[in-house]
């Protein structure tokens, strides 16, 4: 690497810092839970990250959900993968150590965990809090479980309690995943700020549905999937905007981020960082790409922080 | 951006498109393709190498969706994106070589020839194609092959006797494939066959393609697309 390349690396990173919960980000860019591996790093430079949120973790294996498993829409992807993963044991003894040297280069882990009971999530939180990660994001929005998932984060009483008993047995910050499902997202982020949650992320991808019309039956075994992509990005916006108008902690905005514009958008409505999903299919550099667009933003406007653009749409 | 060389229609539905640009990739690897700008459809398309030269690389599709449709649009001089080269192809192979294809699954199996006859490496090479109606660039395989059977209309996993060899390349429907594997009895030949599943992100991120082997759920993406013959469970 040669000396302005370090140089200018380093004037991106002091530009686009960001603090989110006690926690300092390189820039706010960060891949959202499932759509990046550490596979990545032998293409593209993961130096440049803010952060990678790590595929859904439960305590044991899960095999997933049998039959299709992603479908395109317009402008859009429908998944059902239903948190296919290793399990504690093996994340912990083959992935973290790669995820660590990531780590080392700046960028901060963040493991998505998952639970069909309270307790496996109470369990998982206690557990990583041993391991040396930088945020523990709580996945209350998976629509694509039978058990656990999305049902976590429908009700706020429900949400609360889950909230409580994680955040009483981790000192490691806490972001909260938030479903566009939920009854009143509003009154859910609420009560994750009032039970010490550290941030908030969202949305998740949006229930959605497709049919085989010439086999007269729904696409997906599980009939309901989760839609993403560009599709969702204006709704998602919006929840956003209104999650930011109400509550204290940092948000992570999550939805069809696909450049630097888009997160842009994120970032005035009040999210502080974003996290990229579907465009990481549509291109594995756009994580990268949307760092250098939202630096060429700044240095072109002349601001010398996000701040003062941040939440500048009440 | 790469710039597209040619993007000839050699059969219904059936194109060879041609690259410029200096690519990597060994045999049965794929590259994600994308040819339009656009969010619709939203995911490149993913295709094995037929082709690689030091100033092109080559793929063959055929016309089944919208993706393969844009892509069937392109013109001499038209921008293309590739992503890759993703997943791990075809081993190197020693002895006597036998390569099976069936329909559009040829498709790897022209740069698998190339490769092995570079490698020096084996003693023979037979290539067996079978195809629904019409056979395909038998000339560019005959170049590449000391024996090559072409069948249409038949089942080309009854053609031939896979036991007769040390390596087995293959790729194809799935029934052949499965053929294939159920037809070896000895202990010395080697199967490998390259499979095709739905995917999203061709780099071992979306878990959509997952596919059942003897070790648990692999990734065809990242894992494969080529596996062992025996590990598979088919579908």
């Amino acid at each position: 690497m040669d000396q302005s390349f370090r140089g200018r690396i380093f004037t991106l990173y002091n530009l686009l810092q960001v603090q989110f919960g006690g926690i300092i980000f390189n820039n706010p860019v960060i891949a959202a839970s499932g759509t990046f591996s550490t596979d990545y790093e032998q293409h593209f430079d993961l130096s440049k990250l803010g952060g990678i949120c790590s595929k859904g973790l439960t305590l044991h294996p899960k095999t997933g959900n049998k039959g299709i498993r992603i479908w395109e829409t317009s402008s859009g992807i429908m998944n059902s993968i239903g948190l296919e993963n290793k399990g504690l044991e093996l994340f912990v003894k083959q992935d973290l150590p790669v995820l660590r040297t990531i780590q080392n280069k700046g960028v901060r882990i963040i493991v998505n965990i998952s639970g069909s009971s309270r307790d496996e999530y109470v369990k998982l939180a206690a557990l990583l809090s041993e391991e040396k990660v930088d945020m523990i994001e709580l996945n209350i929005s998976c629509p694509n479980v039978k058990e656990g998932g999305m049902l976590f984060g429908r009700t706020s009483r429900i949400t609360r309690e889950l909230v409580r008993e994680v955040r009483s047995v981790t000192k490691i910050p806490l972001l909260v995943k938030l479903s566009p499902n939920a009854d009143n997202i509003v009154e859910i982020a609420q009560c994750c700020e009032e039970e010490g949650a550290d941030g908030l992320s969202l949305v998740n991808t949006f229930p959605a549905m497709v049919v085989d019309v010439e086999r007269r039956r729904p696409i997906f075994d599980n009939v309901y999937a989760g839609l993403s992509g560009p599709a969702i990005k204006p709704i998602a916006l919006r929840m956003v905007h209104e999650v930011c108008q109400r509550v204290n902690i940092p948000v992570m905005g999550i939805g069809g981020i696909c450049n630097g514009r888009d997160a842009l958008e994120f970032i005035m409505v009040g999210a502080t960082c974003i996290q990229v999903g579907t465009a990481n299919f549509i291109d594995p550099s756009s994580c990268q790409q949307i760092v250098t667009e939202l630096y060429n933003y700044l240095k072109n406007e002349g601001i010398s922080s996000l701040e003062e653009i941040r939440g500048i749409i009440k | 951006m790469a710039r597209v060389i040619f993007n000839q229609q050699i059969d219904n539905h059936i194109y060879h498109i041609k690259i410029a640009g200096k690519y990597k990739g060994s045999m049965g690897q794929f590259y994600m393709l994308r040819g339009w700008d656009s969010y619709h459809p939203i995911l490149g398309r993913p295709f094995s190498i037929f082709n690689l030269t030091s100033q092109s690389i080559s793929f063959l599709y055929k016309v089944i969706g919208e993706g393969t449709h844009l892509l069937s649009k392109l013109k001499e001089n038209d921008d293309i994106r590739l992503f890759g080269p993703y997943g791990r192809g075809f081993p190197q192979a020693k002895g006597k070589v036998v390569l099976i294809g069936g329909g559009m699954g040829l498709a790897p199996l022209y740069f698998a020839a190339q490769e092995l006859i570079k490698n020096n490496s084996v003693e023979s090479i037979h290539i067996y194609l079978g195809f629904k109606e019409k056979a395909i660039l038998v000339d560019y395989f005959k170049k590449v092959s000391h024996k090559l059977i072409i069948d249409v209309g038949g089942l080309i996993s009854q053609k031939v006797i896979v036991d007769n060899y040390d390596y087995v390349f293959a790729c194809g429907p799935e029934e052949m494939l499965q053929a294939i594997v159920k037809q070896k009895k000895s202990e010395k030949t080697n199967i490998f066959i390259s499979l095709e599943r739905r995917m999203g992100c061709g780099l071992g991120a979306c878990l959509s393609c997952t596919c059942q082997t003897r070790e648990g759920n692999k990734l065809t993406c990242k894992d494969g697309p080529v596996f062992p013959g025996e590990d598979i469970y088919f579908v």
